[in-house]
Formats: structure tokens, sequence, C-alpha cells
């Protein structure tokens, strides 16, 4: 095969399914806004979405942020600026190691979930079923997580905060032999609003993201067991993939001078 | 019969994906109060005819007409309100996984009809004691019911909402000879109580004579015969008796290759 029609091929596929991802997006944010809804589905979604990943996104919080103390210290302590660590900590949870990795534990946890239950459903004739039901897949299937997932992760992104600048304070207390009231200080001193909000407006886009996508492979996913598997990994690696561009695209627009 | 105005009415049908054309110019008429079950060989389309009608498949040309619409290329409402006539057993059943049976059966109308739940309820009860099952399986999972069952719930689903036309996708298939049967005596039963107009596929001869008033045989993309059931095994037709005694010499020759 000619290598130019090759590279050809691959950039017309890349076009193409670009172009399908916008009218799946186009078509689920129109089926979103628009009633009916479905409010039992919608509360589904956010106790799976919300409530069930709490732990693993408590988890993640807790631990990035006693590490976070830990190697600001080992850095700071060389400047003997020992006392910009609870700043640090908070900035970092606030802005970014918050939304990012809860962001990135939600797209494996549920992206996946997402696109293996609409794949499989794809693959066993239910979503035809439903159409033939008069129900529409996207109102019925797409809009209750795409809502769910925008609504649940800044919810999960504020935990996560508190529990990550919790982490970093216990460290800071029990381990680096800061003052309650100095760590505490420290902490609140330089945080801003705009820092939390910025924050939780990354977790509300990545949230979208990782609905979008997991809808988005399910609901094209075929051949059988193997294609939801397909669908399944692709759903999270392009979830994640989004996420850190979107991240550095609102980090910028947010903070950008 | 041919005089009279057909429930579906298709011409010139025809659908391809990529180089491999499926359907062929395919003319076919669904009468009112008819049974038709269209035969044919495993990948020769069937489904595919469904799906074209039913609105699942864009087919790339030719014409659906259903109770006089064209309904070839309709979407949304429109589409909507003709699905409203239909009603469908898929092949594997394709029940919900994440409801329970009784909410599967009723979902038509909670979801399309907007019954109360309690009233739909009701309803799916009743239509599954139609199809011999109790309420002690109103409450289960599709996933703890045997493919019998879920046939008979799947029938159950297409049947609650009453509608005028009803589809069967190889509706026997995987399930043992008695129950082939027993799901066979069920579709007879509801679809004489009801009244209503059917159009089965199936590649199961037994469970084709057994629900058919009339039969059709697809084969390269085309209907090649149709007639009364009791006409097949004089269908002076190469092909169809090929099929109905299953030889594989004949001039029906198996594709061992997907395209």
């Amino acid at each position: 095969m000619n290598p130019l029609a090759a590279i050809g091929a691959v950039f017309l596929d890349f076009l193409g399914g670009a172009g399908r991802l916008a009218l799946f997006a186009g078509a689920a944010l129109g089926h979103a806004a628009r009633p009916p809804y479905y409010p039992r589905l919608i509360l589904r979604q956010v106790l799976e979405i919300g409530y069930f990943s709490l732990p693993v996104v408590g988890l993640t919080a807790i631990f990035s942020g006693m590490v976070l103390a830990l190697q600001s210290y080992t850095g700071f302590v060389r400047f003997e600026a020992e006392s910009a660590i609870a700043t640090v900590v908070v900035l970092s949870m606030t802005r970014e190691l918050g939304p990012v990795l809860a962001g990135l534990m939600v797209a494996g946890r549920v992206g996946a979930a997402m696109a293996a239950e609409i794949g499989t459903m794809r693959v066993t004739e239910q979503i035809d079923a439903l159409v033939t039901l008069s129900t529409s897949p996207f109102k019925y299937l797409v809009a209750p997580r795409l809502i769910a997932g925008t609504l649940m992760l800044p919810c999960l992104v504020l935990v996560a905060d508190i529990i990550g600048v919790f982490g970093g304070y216990m460290v800071g207390i029990h381990k680096l032999g800061f003052g309650q009231g100095a760590y505490l200080e420290n902490t609140f001193e330089h945080l801003e609003t705009i820092d939390v909000v910025s924050g939780l407006v990354k977790a509300a886009a990545f949230g979208f993201l990782i609905a979008l996508m997991g809808c988005y492979h399910g609901y094209y996913s075929r051949g059988g067991a193997q294609g939801v598997g397909a669908a399944t990994t692709n759903a999270v690696v392009s979830a994640s993939i989004l996420i850190l561009t979107a991240n550095y695209l609102i980090t910028e627009a947010f903070f950008a001078r | 019969m041919s005089d009279a105005q057909p429930r579906i009415r298709i011409r010139g049908l025809g659908i391809a994906f990529g180089p491999k054309v499926v359907l062929d110019r395919l003319d076919l008429d669904l009468f009112e109060g008819e049974s038709l079950v269209v035969i044919g060989g495993s990948g020769t389309g069937k489904s595919v005819l469904l799906k074209c009608i039913l609105g699942l498949l864009e087919p790339g040309a030719g014409t659906i007409v259903v109770d006089g619409e064209d309904v070839t290329h309709l979407k949304g409402r429109a589409r909507d309100a003709v699905l409203a006539k239909f009603g469908m057993l898929f092949q594997s059943a394709a029940l919900f996984d994440s409801l329970p049976v009784w909410e599967n059966v009723a979902f038509p109308l909670i979801q399309a009809r907007h019954v109360p739940r309690a009233e739909a309820r009701a309803i799916a009860l009743a239509k599954l004691a139609a199809v011999g099952l109790g309420p002690d399986v109103a409450m289960l999972s599709p996933a703890e019911l045997s493919g019998g069952m879920k046939k008979r719930v799947g029938l159950a689903r297409a049947i609650v909402a009453e509608p005028s036309i009803i589809f069967f996708d190889e509706p026997t298939t995987g399930l043992d000879p008695i129950m082939a049967d027993v799901i066979n005596d069920l579709v007879v039963d509801c679809t004489r109580e009801l009244g209503v107009t059917t159009l089965s596929i199936t590649h199961d001869l037994a469970s084709a004579r057994k629900i058919a008033t009339r039969i059709a045989m697809l084969h390269d993309g085309r209907i090649i015969w149709t007639g009364p059931v009791a006409t097949i095994d004089c269908s002076g037709n190469a092909h169809v008796d090929q099929f109905i005694h299953g030889r594989a010499e004949g001039p029906i020759k198996m594709a061992v290759r997907a395209p």
C-alpha cells in the first residue's frame, strides 16, 4: 500500500471519528437540556458516580496530601521555607491534584463501567429494543449519566480537597512537628476563592468528559465481548487524555497572565 | 389478497454493508391479520429486513410504507408514532439487565404511555400470567431466567402495549424442541387473541409451519418464493425444496467464510 495513502486513511479515519464524537456530544447535550428528564435514572447515576466513588477518591486524596507534605518538606527545608508547606499542600490540592486525581480515578472506575454497560446493551440488542419501545437511548442512557457526572465530580473534588488537606495536616502535625495553629493559619492565609472555584470548574468539565467518553465508546461498540472490552479500554484512555488536556486549557483560562 | 391495501408494503429495498449487498431490490407485502414467516439461511438478511422496517437501519434504496405512510427515512417523533404500532420480540429477548422482570414488561407503558407505575405493574403481572409466568418471577432479574423464560418475558413485553403489528425475530432459536413448541403455541395464542398482524423470521421450519399463514423465502437479498404455508411442500422452487429438506446439495451454496 502507498505510504501516503495509509497516512491519508489514518487521518481521514481520525477526522471521521472526531466528527462522529462531536455529533454524539451535540445530540447528548440537546437531550440532557430538554425534558423529559428521568429523575430515578439520574439519582441512580448520582449514587453510582458520586457516593460509590467516595472511598477510592478519599483514599487517593488523603495519601496524595500526605505525600505532598512530606515531599514539600524535603525540598523546602533546604531553603528554610518550611512554613510554605501548608500553603503548597492546600493550593496543590484545590487547584490541581484534587480535580485531576479524582477525575482519573473516576474515569477508571465509572467511565469503564459506563462503556461496559452500554456496550453490552448494544451487542445484546437492548439499545435496539429501547428504540422500538419509542424511548430515545440518548435520553434514557446518555443524558442521566452526563447530568450526574457533571454534577457529582465537583462534589467529589470538594471532599477530596478537604481530605487531601487533612492528610497534609496530619503529616505536618504528627510527623514534621508543626504546631496545629500555625499549620492551619498557613493553610488558609494564602487560599483564595478562585483556587477552589477553578478546581470545581475543572471537576465539572472532567465529569462531563468521563461520562461522554464512557457513553460514546459504549454506544458505538460492536463485535461482541471483544468489542465491549475495547470500548472499555478506549473510554478510560480517551477520558484520561481529555482530562489532562482540559486541565491545561482550564488552568490557562483561569490563571494565565 | 393482493388487491387489499397491505399494512406494510416494501418495494425495491436495498442495503449494503461495505461491499456486501445484504438486501437487493426486495419486494414484500404484509397484509392485515396474516402471520407471515420469512425463512432463509443464516446471514441472508432476515434480521436486517426487520431492522429496516423498524428504522434501526436506514436502507440505501427502496421504500417502506406502513398503513399508507412512507416511513423509510422517518426520524424523531414521527418515527415514534409509527413504532407505537409495533411490538418486537428480539432473538435474544433483549431484556434490560438493570430492571426486574415486571419493569421490563411494563417498560412500554411507563416510558411511552406514562401509565402510573402501580397500574403498569398490575398490567405487567397479567401479561406475565398470559405467557405462563407467575408473580414470583416478576421481581427476578433477567440474569436469573432461563432461555425459555426470557423469551416468554420478551413476548409479554412485545404484547403489553397491545400493538397491531408484532415482529418475531427467531422466536425459537436456542430453545429445546419442547420449549420451542411452547413458545410457538404462545405466539399463536397471543396473536390470535389480540388479532394482530405478525411478521416472523426464522430458519426453524417446525416453528414456521406452526405460526405462519403465509411463508416467504429470502435468498440472495430477495424474496424468491412466497405462498400459503400449506403449499410449501409443493412450492416447485428448488431453493425452497433444498431449504425445507435441509440438503447440502442444491442451488443454495452456503458461504463458509464471512465476506
